[in-house]
């Protein structure tokens, strides 16, 4: 049973919590493997999704995740609605929680949003991206995936490397893996990892081999190629050259490690496209992890309510 | 007119004695009938607070705050004199300008308004304002507050063009290069997925201005000093006898960055919140005067600006009715600052600094009077306050020193005598 109404971050969720949402995508993801896709955990429920950013997966997997599951699904996005004629965040998250919505679930590119709108709600709020603070469901989903291939979180080692500094990802990962026991190494170009980061618990490597090495899971993060105004690199090749997981630096992993990568992935930077396709990467196994993790945690969220 | 006020503690001496006010002056005892008499029953008696760096929003930002809703609020805190920084609509850069605002202050201030006037025109840092004229309209200062000063040439241009006029240059020490932030940068903001606003921001400007002060023996004061750093560069120049004074702000000796914790936009501010070091090292900066004075840079701001996503809120919060009550209870009492020291840096080192000829007991100055009872213990409610704006992080806490009568040039502007 989950503590609070909302999910707002790992930072808010225990440990207990985390295993528990786990175990359910477990459970969920066997629904996802039949040719009858239905549950009714969220019959007569409603669900409203609210964008203020760009998203494919984590959109389209809450969405898929709640009409598997027999809500009622509505989506809005910042273009077409009243946002575009200056409505504010709180105006607009009153209104959607006035129409009878159960969860909403936002991304938002201000940090600290979904925690400002949720104690005026009373639908339960999900956060699905603030700003660089957290991208909570991604992490559950990542651990779910390092947990099917490991069997366990506690003990294993994982590397993430590239733009740390506006990675809401990577600070989710960083706060879920330790809280679960796994040994954190983060490595980008100094540019991009922002000051103080070790206090959270993780280790900071000098260079891709030292953090890949000897790694469990290795996960390359997005180079935002639309910041790269902000001159945090000098160019993209230069990138590629010092900061890629090519095949080399993979071979300092385990050999049993698993490549991560939560997407959209800019191809020859981040990592190459061998990489990407070998049978170590479970990229794609990420995508379906995805929805099978938000439908847990709408089932859990709604159990919740149902309570109240 | 002749006032007289009843067993005061006069500088918190320990005996009660009556204190003579006479057609706007302090005064000698007289044996004639005063006109008005007030028993403040045992308070203790000061020069009436001065606040060198405050916000009025008039013109132009009314529904924040005005010159009538400041100052009232200004001497339910004690303050009898307040200067406004410039950063109004349109901005204070020309005289005419400064003499609207000295109008409504004669008209409608509950006490002394002294404008400080934009070093340069339109806050824009490049060509140098009015100076002179304005200083004839009434301001006491410049300053392009809110904004640094940015560059080394304009800075040194106003210093020696201010001079002449006799003016003091106050600078918001900040390279703005460094400081796209929201708070403190460090573990806290990475971790709460904020971008930082370093330090080195503010200690690196202030390291170009005492630089400059040093290099034209002419001087400058430091606004609000938030740093530890910040506090030695002004204590080792000082001691290289260069003509820097320095300010601070309640908020920087009483919080840290963890007041922004659960994205609290009233702990938003700019400088930001620091450290526990750094508050450290302000108390001891104001205790051994390397920070001269303390002001309340008093930023009333709507409820819609401050209720809002962390990053998008502006920055500022109010100060009059809480500044004194926090010196006392954070400096005072627990033994940091001396009492002496602290009521000087209220009152006396803010005149001097501004050459307003206030903040003393003197006879014959004017009578500008403050009375607190000290050790008077309330919870701060910010719904009760006298500012229109109530954005202040000091919500419900619990505090010593209640202003019960505030006295400016000889007539009686607040009054909470029971």
């Amino acid at each position: 049973m989950l503590k609070s109404k909302d999910l707002l971050g790992l930072k808010q969720l225990s440990a207990e919590e985390i295993n528990e949402i786990i175990t359910t995508a477990e459970m969920m993801k066997m629904v996802l493997d039949t040719n009858n896709k239905k549950t009714s955990h969220l019959q007569g429920r409603s669900v409203v999704t609210l964008f203020y950013e760009n998203s494919t997966r984590t959109r389209l997997s809450f969405e898929l995740a709640s009409k598997y599951m027999g809500s009622v699904s509505a989506n809005i996005s910042t273009s077409g609605s009243s946002v575009n004629k200056g409505e504010s965040l709180l105006d607009t998250a009153r209104t959607i929680d006035m129409m009878a919505t159960d969860i909403i679930i936002m991304r938002h590119n201000q940090s600290g949003a979904p925690h400002f709108i949720a104690p005026h709600l009373k639908s339960s709020v999900v956060n699905a991206g603030d700003g660089m603070n957290e991208h909570p469901t991604q992490a559950l989903l990542d651990m779910f995936t390092m947990k099917s291939s490991f069997g366990k979180i506690e003990g294993l080692k994982v590397a993430i490397c590239g733009d740390i500094f506006h990675s809401r990802v990577a600070r989710s990962n960083v706060i879920g893996l330790t809280k679960l026991g796994a040994e954190v190494s983060l490595f980008g170009p100094p540019t991009m990892l922002p000051m103080g980061i070790e206090k959270m618990g993780c280790k900071v490597a000098g260079s891709v081999h030292e953090a890949v090495e000897g790694a469990d899971v290795v996960m390359g993060l997005r180079v935002q190629l639309e910041r790269q105004n902000q001159s945090l690199f000098p160019t993209v090749s230069e990138y590629a050259n010092f900061y890629s997981i090519t095949q080399d630096v993979l071979k300092l992993a385990n050999k049993n490690a698993i490549v991560l990568h939560p997407g959209p992935c800019n191809h020859g930077v981040e990592l190459p496209t061998v990489v990407y396709d070998s049978p170590q990467s479970l990229i794609n196994e990420q995508v379906k992890n995805g929805v099978a993790i938000r439908m847990a945690i709408l089932y859990m969220l709604m159990a919740r309510r149902n309570q109240q | 007119m002749k006032t007289i006020i009843r067993n005061a503690k006069v500088m918190n001496e320990d005996n009660l004695s009556d204190f003579y006010i006479s057609d706007g002056l302090i005064s000698a005892p007289f044996s004639d009938t005063a006109d008005i008499e007030f028993d403040v029953m045992g308070a203790s008696l000061f020069p009436g607070l001065i606040d060198a760096h405050c916000h009025l929003r008039e013109p132009g930002y009314e529904y924040k705050e005005d010159i009538e809703s400041g100052t009232r609020s200004a001497v339910r805190g004690g303050y009898t004199s307040v200067c406004p920084m410039p950063n109004t609509s349109p901005v204070c850069d020309s005289p005419a300008i400064v003499q609207s605002i000295m109008k409504i202050a004669s008209q409608k201030a509950s006490c002394n308004v002294f404008p400080i006037g934009a070093a340069s025109k339109g806050l824009k840092g490049l060509e140098l304002s009015e100076i002179g004229l304005m200083k004839q309209a009434g301001i006491v200062a410049v300053s392009d507050d809110g904004l640094p000063i940015k560059t080394a040439a304009q800075l040194r241009k106003v210093m020696e063009y201010a001079s002449y006029f006799d003016i003091p240059v106050l600078n918001h020490c900040e390279d703005i290069s460094l400081a796209e932030g929201a708070m403190n940068e460090g573990a806290l903001a990475t971790s709460m997925g904020l971008r930082g606003i370093p330090e080195l921001a503010e200690n690196i400007m202030i390291s170009r201005d005492v630089l400059i002060a040093e290099y034209l023996n002419l001087p400058i004061h430091i606004c609000h000093v938030s740093t530890r750093k910040g506090v030695e560069i002004i204590r080792d120049a000082k001691r290289r006898g260069v003509k820097v004074t320095a300010e601070t702000c309640p908020h920087y000796f009483t919080l840290t960055e963890s007041a922004c914790e659960g994205y609290n936009t009233y702990a938003k501010m700019n400088p930001p919140l620091r450290t526990e070091t750094d508050r450290q090292s302000i108390i001891e900066g104001i205790a051994d005067s390397t920070i001269d004075i303390i002001v309340t840079d008093h930023a009333p701001h709507h409820e819609d600006e401050k209720i809002l996503e962390f990053s998008l809120a502006l920055n500022g919060i109010i100060g009059f009715e809480t500044a004194f009550s926090l010196g006392y209870t954070y400096l005072v009492k627990p033994g940091h600052v001396e009492l002496g020291r602290f009521i000087d840096a209220m009152t006396k080192r803010p005149s001097d600094i501004l050459k307003l000829n206030r903040g003393t007991l003197d006879i014959g100055a004017p009578a500008d009077i403050v009375c607190f009872d000290l050790e008077h213990e309330y919870k701060f409610d910010a719904r009760n306050v006298l500012s229109k704006s109530k954005n202040t992080p000091f919500d419900g806490y619990d505090l010593f020193g209640r202003c019960i009568l505030t006295i400016v040039g000889g007539k009686l502007s607040y009054e909470e005598l029971c």
